[in-house]
């Protein structure tokens, strides 16, 4: 099996910025303060992880609000770069992060889908001769047809998902977002997901709902205060995780 | 990628229309505002003695509007896009490259305005055009490009840069000939007009619509300062842009 997604070493630490955007007034008076913070303030996220994730793996990630998981996936996405380390992934990622689906509130549903699949790195043409289906989907109406500042954020996910889900993902993210919408639309991602952990799709989610994870996940990363504390099959981990927290 | 282009471009068209029931009108309409006012302060108040005043000012300001507006854009250009640069990983430059791209069609679509003013006082556009217009579109695109990518990697850094500009783009505005000829500044400060990265290439764009000739000098001149500034952005591009994600 090859790996997708491997982790080696990998630290994260995000600067505490607001040492800067304080402003030109604030740097220049305190330069050399300014500077010395700017080095030394820093907020880690994540602390000399490693992991290797197989094609075909169905990974779940559990722990603490804050633990890093998110930062994890923003790896993945290559949206965030790790300061030591190196992250390699290997194939295109669909990532439905931060409450996906959106990317413009003043665009329609359509558009947004339009603009989402582009950006994903599909041609216009595929995204117009999926567009059908991905708006089936979403079951979303006429909704599809307005803005999504008029969306609830259970709206938002319908549309999130539905995208990834029909854009042939290679390797899948997601991230929480599932959790806010209603129990069918959930029914009918798990099912959806079930098609691609068969079809051989490499999923990655963030998720705190320990039933979703036992049904979908073959494999559990637990991460805590920005380490790895467990990385193994989803029953062992999830059974340590629910004795810690006496779930 | 021309399709991610292709697809970024109609979202700020779509984004930038959507509230407005007149639409693409305001592309045409809001430069001759502009006109109308310098005109009415110029010539009817301050009675600049430059003969066919509208068309000598319309000639320069267009190509000038397009310019400010790219760069007046430039600190919400990645600011404004935090969503998307948030969740997926696409070249970001090419959402500095549509800004500006956006507002060059403002221009090009506003050019029947030039020719119409062209007839009304007598003159025609020329042979000239057919090269020079694609040329210096292609100069300023470079040039606005690198300014408004530069500007819109900094301000991500220091959100003070909004208000700098604003004030820059002033001080730019009248050191650049649009209201005034380059002829009327005294011999001596003359020659230091080409310190000012666009008034080699405004003074270009004018020769070409009002007298209908393409002045090499100065689009030489406005070449060397279009590949400085596009150089310069992109360097600062390349060594910002793996934090942009993460200071949104």
């Amino acid at each position: 099996m090859t790996s997708v997604v491997t982790f080696s070493h990998v630290t994260k630490s995000y600067p505490l910025y607001h040492h800067i955007t304080g402003g030109f007034k604030n740097l220049l008076f305190n330069l050399p303060k300014a500077l010395k913070e700017m080095k030394s303030a820093k907020f880690t996220a994540l602390e000399d992880i490693s992991f290797d994730i197989k094609k075909g793996e169905c990974v779940a990630f559990i722990g603490r609000n804050g633990a890093g998981k998110s930062t994890t996936l923003g790896l993945i996405a290559q949206v965030l770069k790790p300061n030591q380390g190196t992250v390699e992934v290997n194939g295109r990622v669909s990532p439905l992060l931060e409450l996906g689906g959106g990317f413009h509130p003043d665009l329609t549903g359509v558009e947004n889908i339009e603009l989402n699949g582009v950006l994903l790195g599909l041609t216009r043409k595929e995204v117009k001769e999926k567009m059908n289906q991905i708006i089936d989907f979403s079951e979303l109406g006429d909704f599809i047809n307005h803005p999504i500042r008029t969306y609830s954020s259970g709206m938002l996910t319908r549309l999130g998902f539905s995208v990834i889900a029909h854009l042939d993902p290679v390797i899948l993210l997601i991230d929480e977002v599932l959790s806010v919408g209603d129990g069918k639309f959930q029914q009918k991602c798990y099912q959806k997901m079930q098609e691609f952990k068969d079809r051989g799709v490499t999923m990655i989610l963030v998720s705190h709902n320990i039933y979703d994870i036992q049904r979908i996940c073959s494999r559990v990363i637990w991460i805590e205060n920005h380490r790895i504390k467990m990385d193994a099959p989803a029953e062992e981990v999830l059974t340590e995780y629910k004795k810690h927290y006496c779930l | 990628m021309k399709d991610i282009i292709i697809q970024l471009t109609q979202k700020e068209l779509r984004v930038r229309y959507k509230h407005l029931s007149l639409g693409y009108l305001w592309s045409i309409a809001n430069p001759l505002a502009y006109a109308l006012l310098y005109f009415m302060i110029f010539k009817i108040v301050m009675k600049v003695k430059i003969e066919n005043f509208p068309i000598f000012l319309i000639s320069a300001l267009f190509p000038w509007q397009w310019f400010a507006n790219s760069v007046g854009v430039g600190p919400m250009t990645f600011l404004g896009n935090a969503p998307l640069i948030k969740k997926v990983n696409f070249p970001r430059y090419l959402l500095s490259f549509v800004a500006v791209v956006q507002d060059m069609l403002h221009f090009l679509a506003s050019l029947p305005i030039i020719v119409l003013f062209l007839f009304i006082f007598d003159k025609s556009p020329t042979l000239d055009w057919i090269l020079g217009i694609p040329l210096l579109c292609l100069i300023q695109l470079m040039l606005t490009y690198g300014f408004n990518l530069f500007i819109s990697t900094i301000n991500l850094f220091f959100r003070d840069l909004e208000r700098l500009i604003q004030i820059g783009m002033t001080f730019l505005f009248y050191s650049t000939p649009v209201v005034f000829d380059i002829n009327m500044v005294p011999k001596e400060y003359q020659q230091l007009i080409v310190l000012n990265p666009v008034a080699p290439l405004i003074i270009s764009w004018r020769d070409l619509f009002l007298n209908g000739f393409i002045n090499w000098q100065y689009i030489g001149i406005s070449m060397v300062w279009a590949s400085i500034v596009l150089v310069l952005g992109q360097l600062v591009y390349n060594k910002l842009s793996w934090r942009f994600a993460e200071i949104l």
